[in-house]
């Protein structure tokens, strides 16, 4: 079967203002609004669109964490996804961890194509897809703008400094999608409700043969040093002075 | 003691700034010795440029026709081989190392600290973490090999110098993937500065309404010298290019001159120029939140205010 495996983190909101503990020791995530990694979403819609083309026959979405990470994976199913597997752990999870432990529930479903975030907008690591690629030993296709499945093999343009890239990857293969891939849709009510029944399986990492060890710890966590309050200006005039003043024009 | 390995970005024959400023980050470990790897169809040019880099005490070139497009995919085995014996492995924070550092850590079964912001030891380092509302210091488990990028906004480039280190060739055995292809990149199509390098940037958002509009920014950035920059917003809709947006998402920038024009100032917005040294936002709207970090403010009509800015510097000059 023609399956793709998407994968769904649970993230803090993007409009979310995030605070850093007084003591250092994170940020405040207490009472604040959680939501599936805007990447993330950009991957699901993408392999529905795959879908509805009739290129692929079936959507798994993956989420890595704690129990809360269900209400995510439901939003997945809402949005499309045929059925979900959480990987259930509260322990911490780097990029090399989840990317090991995705490679296991890639090894079971065999999908032609895996779709991750190119990065999650908590951590920022930019890792996870590229890291997943490497232990599969298949092609990555990161920071993608646009996906033509022909056969078994697809093009990417991918969104890189210099400007576009297209390359051409054999499937099985990872992409990673940036934000200009597509625009994803919105979750309809009685989607939700048909949500409930779709099929949402627990697994343990330990079933899995995969140990989450840190091996980058944590330290501490400060809050970004703050510019001071600047001035404004009455007119063109006196902002020319001013950087005139300071020799930028 | 440390041994850092650092890989080479390049385009057309010629070094990248970024891999001089992985080189200052990685000399501010004590003691450390670093190596350059180039890979490349042709690599002859690129070494002896990276060889003139204060504090490289060997460069390694990989010469394949592979390389003449730079994929992660083939670059990332060789790399990994050559890492071997190296307690650190740094790429610079651009796509391209974005793209293959990960690749290399995974295949070495090492941990990767992106966008290392500063260095604490050579264990312990600072990244910017939740579109950098939160800086993190993390710490590598002792003895382990550790992978990194480097955030090239965060360092200057280190000095070029008289005497040039060794140059070797290494020839790895990593066979070479044939699943991923290059088919194209679109060209550089500007003799515009390079906004991750340029000294001003002057940047433009929604506000500008079309591409055609952006053209005022466009004249006012060659008399200034500068390169031009967009929001999200203006990209998405069309105005300007992908490869010119700041943010989270696009290009982290630090010029000596940031100038928004029509930018709100959203979170996204802001990370990509937290560095820049003097920030100047032009907005219709007073409680526009890019005011909050403006080091100076004018609220008016960028329609009126670009063409008058222009002409004033064209007339001092
Ligand atoms: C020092 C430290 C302490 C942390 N403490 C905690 C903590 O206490 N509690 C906590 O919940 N997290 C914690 N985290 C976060 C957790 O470890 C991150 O999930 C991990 O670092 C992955 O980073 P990333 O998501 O930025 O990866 P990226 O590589 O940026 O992610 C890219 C893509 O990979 C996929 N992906 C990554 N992780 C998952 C996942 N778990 N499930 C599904 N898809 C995924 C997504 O598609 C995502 O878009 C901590 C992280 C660090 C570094
Ligand atoms: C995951 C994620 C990642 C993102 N990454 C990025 C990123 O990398 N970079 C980025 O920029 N954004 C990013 N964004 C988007 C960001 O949140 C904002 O939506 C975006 O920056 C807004 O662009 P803007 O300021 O041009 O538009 P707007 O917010 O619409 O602001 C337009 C401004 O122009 C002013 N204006 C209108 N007319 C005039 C005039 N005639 N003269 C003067 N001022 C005028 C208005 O007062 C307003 O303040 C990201 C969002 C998400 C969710």
């Amino acid at each position: 079967m023609n399956r793709i495996l998407v994968s769904i983190k649970r993230v803090v909101d993007y409009n979310v203002r995030i605070r850093v503990k007084p003591d250092g020791t994170g940020v405040i995530t207490d009472g604040v609004k959680m939501s599936v990694n805007p990447f993330d979403e950009i991957a699901l819609e993408e392999a529905l669109r795959i879908k509805e083309k009739g290129l692929a026959e079936e959507i798994v979405a993956v989420s890595i964490g704690p129990a809360d990470c269900q209400q995510q994976l439901r939003t997945a199913l809402a949005m499309g996804a045929d059925r979900a597997v959480h990987v259930q752990t509260d322990a911490v999870v780097e990029p090399g961890s989840a990317a090991k432990l995705m490679l296991k529930i890639v090894e079971r479903e065999q999908p032609m194509l895996a779709i991750l975030g190119k990065q999650a907008i908590d951590d920022d690591c930019n890792q996870t897809g590229q890291m997943l690629a490497a232990l599969w030993g298949r092609p990555q296709a990161t920071f993608a703008s646009k996906v033509e499945i022909s056969g078994d093999t697809a093009q990417v343009t991918r969104e890189v400094d210099a400007g576009l890239e297209v390359l051409e990857v054999d499937l099985p293969a990872v992409i990673t999608t940036d934000l200009r891939l597509n625009e994803p849709r919105y979750v309809k009510l009685p989607d939700i409700m048909k949500a409930k029944k779709k099929p949402l399986e627990t697994i343990d990492p330990s079933a899995l043969g995969v140990s989450t060890v840190e091996r980058l710890k944590a330290v501490k966590f400060d809050p970004p040093s703050q510019r001071s309050k600047g001035v404004m200006v009455k007119d063109v005039g006196e902002l020319f002075t001013a950087l005139r003043g300071k020799g930028l024009v | 003691m440390s041994k850092i390995l650092i890989v080479a970005e390049h385009q057309g024959g010629k070094l990248n700034a970024a891999t001089a400023k992985c080189v200052h980050c990685a000399s501010q470990i004590a003691g450390a010795d670093i190596h350059v790897a180039v890979f490349a169809s042709d690599p002859a040019s690129v070494a002896s440029d990276a060889a003139r880099i204060t504090g490289v005490s060997k460069v390694i070139t990989v010469a394949h026709a592979a390389h003449a497009n730079p994929m992660a995919a083939t670059i990332a085995p060789q790399l990994a081989e050559l890492a071997q014996g190296y307690s650190h492995v740094f790429g610079p924070s651009t796509t391209f190392g974005k793209d293959l550092m990960p690749r290399v850590a995974a295949l070495l079964d090492a941990p990767q600290a992106s966008d290392i912001m500063a260095v604490e030891s050579a264990t312990r380092f600072r990244r910017p973490i939740y579109a950098g509302n939160a800086i993190i210091t993390v710490e590598v488990v002792a003895g382990t090999q550790l992978v990194a990028t480097v955030r090239t906004a965060s360092f200057d480039a280190a000095q070029s110098s008289t005497s040039a280190a060794a140059i070797e060739s290494a020839h790895p055995s990593a066979t070479l993937p044939q699943h991923t292809r290059f088919v194209s990149v679109s060209a550089a199509r500007s003799d515009r500065p390079d906004m991750q390098t340029a000294k001003k940037v002057v940047s433009g958002g929604r506000a500008l309404a079309s591409a055609d509009n952006f053209k005022i920014l466009y004249q006012l950035a060659d008399r200034m010298g500068a390169a031009v920059g967009a929001s999200r917003a203006a990209v998405d809709a069309g105005y300007a290019p992908n490869d010119m947006q700041v943010g989270q998402t696009g290009k982290i920038i630090a010029p000596e001159l940031y100038l928004a024009f029509g930018i709100s100032g959203a979170i996204q917005h802001l990370t990509g120029i937290k560095d820049a040294r003097t920030i100047v936002a032009v907005n219709k709207d007073p409680e526009a939140p890019i005011f909050e970090v403006a080091d100076y403010g004018l609220v008016g009509d960028l329609f009126q205010i670009v063409p008058e800015l222009d002409k004033l510097i064209a007339s001092s000059n």
